[in-house]
């Protein structure tokens, strides 16, 4: 039983950022636009936010940065995508490679010739819910666990109970119907992409403020390629996305501590189990993916 | 400027004279160039690349480098580029995951010093080959794990399994087991270098799993031991400052004595392809445990006595700690050595 529960708690824990990269992405793709410059701008996130609470000294003022930071590469890749209308694959791997590269070099600069990674004297604390009864280890989470759940049942309520999430989806499906209609695609997909980066951001400050207090190369590594996928995975619905981030989140959790329990299997079969079953799962659901239809597709006015 | 250009004729019109510009050569710091297939802050590249740089602050060399060279093609590349146009005396590097490239470019380049981390051996007339070879402070720091636990699980976190990082981890269960017994190491794998969020819950899972000490071959795992007020192993450099209260202390690399080798070497114009390892092992001075940064004060005198007549016999050559390359069994059947024997 408490493998179960210490197995749950990790679960939450290593789906928290993924979490935050696959919504933010849901929203920008069902507005029709897909954002391949999530790994970067998740990179960048964490490090700026971890930069500004360092030498602010405040978490807080770290997490608005890390915010502004996905707001303002999203605003650059609307600049390219939407205005520009260029190809979202290439404006989206530009922004990974400009972002990744750019927080590498600015690491270099500050705190080049470290042997040690820098960490923060204080990151985000765990909030302790249940404490000292026996669900401790499943409600010991960051804040940002406990906000990033909340986020699901708010997103769900926007994208399908309110008249901004109808414009949302209607510019991601038709937009040329709902350009007759009198909403602004432009503006409409501007919209998704920021509020898409700043969660990414959110996701990315998750791990540099929070869960490591404390940033390196690497700190990303694929997260949010592993978040789009299972945006597909969740078929484009907030609920489905959560469903998705938890089965690679637990699959991981499993794995590590197959690992740890000493299970006498070769080491890469435990490694590979999250990555194998996100694989199937996509391959099973993924046959009847709704995607949104004007995904990728540039918009303009005709005439 | 007007000063420098006297001084470049000065050496031309002298050198003119034949056999005096290779004596005014050697008073020059010599060139060296750095080739690493991973940003300079990962710890392996980075202890290279500090050893560097402290050669040339003491005036000895004259070092640039190139770092995130990567595993897909460049290192070739870059190699040719530099030995051809810098023309270096010695380029040391990380060959690792790019043997190949490094070997050919070698061959060709037979009046250059190439210096290489590598899992192979060295080449005449100018490969040189050299490792990490740290396994005799993680088989120091295993002998203090193992007698500071006392669930008696200890955990180690990896990067992948390769026979640098296996040789290191099999020291430090060696150790481990042989303060104690009774002790089970668990050890997991990242199949990464840089995860340090992916260490860290591997490290807690550990934790979940019984572990109260733990060794952090890479990042992440130290932050875990910190949060649940358990004690680690740094590795690589001393890592004390990421949390003073945990890391007790852990295996130390230094590439000092290898550079200065391989720099006084080519100086004397004797370099030849070696197998550079002596140099990173304790007698040398290549490998150490770190510094206990206070734990001196709270660590049972007896261990610390233990441990540090261990070191002795290691540096004098009275006692060699296995090298063993291969996989870590993941739970191991206690060893009946005992301290002391």
């Amino acid at each position: 039983m408490e493998f179960l529960l210490t197995l749950l708690g990790a679960t939450l824990r290593i789906a928290t950022p993924i979490l935050y990269g696959a919504l933010g992405e849901m929203i920008v793709e069902r507005a029709g636009i897909l954002n391949l410059g999530i790994e970067g701008t998740m990179l960048l996130s964490a490090f700026g936010g971890f930069v500004a609470a360092q030498l602010s000294g405040s978490i807080y003022l770290g997490l608005l940065i890390a915010v502004a930071i996905g707001v303002l590469l999203s605003l650059l890749m609307g600049f390219l995508s939407i205005t520009l209308g260029l190809n979202q694959h290439v404006s989206g791997l530009g922004i990974t490679l400009f972002a990744s590269g750019l927080a590498l070099f600015l690491f270099r600069i500050i705190y080049g010739g470290e042997s040690i990674p820098p960490a923060l004297e204080e990151s985000f604390p765990q909030l302790r819910i249940f404490g000292g009864t026996s669900l401790e280890p499943v409600f010991s989470q960051y804040v940002f666990t406990y906000a990033a759940f909340l986020l699901v049942p708010l997103l769900a309520w926007l994208l399908y109970r309110t008249s901004f999430g109808l414009r949302l989806r209607s510019v991601g499906e038709n937009p040329e119907a709902a350009d007759t209609a009198g909403i602004s695609v432009f503006r409409t997909r501007y919209v998704a992409l920021l509020m898409g980066g700043a969660l990414m951001g959110l996701g990315g400050a998750f791990l540099s403020l929070a869960q490591l207090g404390a940033f390196t190369h690497g700190i990303i590594n694929g997260r949010g390629w592993v978040a789009i996928a299972i945006v597909i995975f969740g078929n484009w619905r907030p609920w489905r996305v959560l469903a998705g981030a938890l089965l690679f989140g637990g699959l991981q959790a499993l794995q590590l501590r197959l690992q740890a329990e000493g299970v006498q299997l070769p080491y890469e079969i435990f490694l590979m189990l999250p990555y194998v079953m996100t694989i199937v799962a996509i391959a099973i659901t993924g046959r009847n993916a709704s995607y949104p239809a004007a995904l990728l597709k540039p918009y303009r006015r005709e005439g | 400027m007007k000063k420098l250009s006297l001084l470049v004729c000065l050496i031309l019109v002298l050198g003119a004279f034949g056999g005096i510009l290779t004596v005014a050569a050697q008073d020059e710091p010599l060139v060296v160039f750095g080739a690493f297939a991973t940003p300079i802050e990962e710890p392996w590249d980075g202890v290279i690349h500090a050893a560097l740089l402290n050669a040339q602050e003491e005036g000895l060399i004259d070092y640039t480098f190139q770092d995130e060279i990567g595993y897909s093609g460049d290192m070739e590349i870059v190699l040719r580029e530099v030995a051809d146009e810098l023309q270096p005396a010695i380029i040391f590097g990380d060959a690792f995951g790019n043997e190949e490239a490094v070997r050919r470019v070698a061959r060709d380049y037979p009046e250059i010093a190439f210096v290489f981390g590598s899992g192979l051996g060295p080449s005449q007339p100018n490969l040189s080959v050299f490792d990490n070879w740290i396994h005799e402070p993680a088989y120091l720091s295993g002998l203090i794990a193992g007698s500071l636990t006392e669930s008696n699980v200890i955990g180690v976190v990896g990067g992948y399994p390769v026979p640098e990082v296996n040789r290191i981890i099999n020291a430090f269960v060696q150790g481990a087991t042989e303060a104690n017994p009774d002790a089970e190491v668990l050890v997991t794998f990242l199949n990464s270098w840089f995860d340090p969020a992916a260490a860290k819950e591997a490290a807690l899972a550990q934790i979940d799993a019984g572990a109260d000490v733990l060794f952090a071959e890479r990042f992440g795992v130290i932050e875990a031991a910190q949060e649940n007020d358990l004690l680690a192993f740094g590795n690589m450099s001393d890592q004390n400052e990421l949390a003073p209260e945990t890391v007790v202390t852990g295996p130390v690399w230094n590439m000092e004595p290898t550079v200065n080798f391989v720099i006084n070497q080519v100086a004397a114009g004797s370099y030849t392809g070696l197998d550079l390892k002596d140099f990173s092992m304790m007698g040398q001075g290549g490998a150490s445990l770190a510094p206990y940064h206070g734990f001196e004060d709270t660590l049972d005198p007896d261990l610390l006595e233990m441990v540090a007549t261990r070191q002795q016999e290691i540096v004098d050559g009275l006692f060699r700690v296995d090298i063993n390359e291969e996989l870590p069994a993941e739970s191991l059947v206690p060893g009946d050595g005992t301290i002391g024997g």
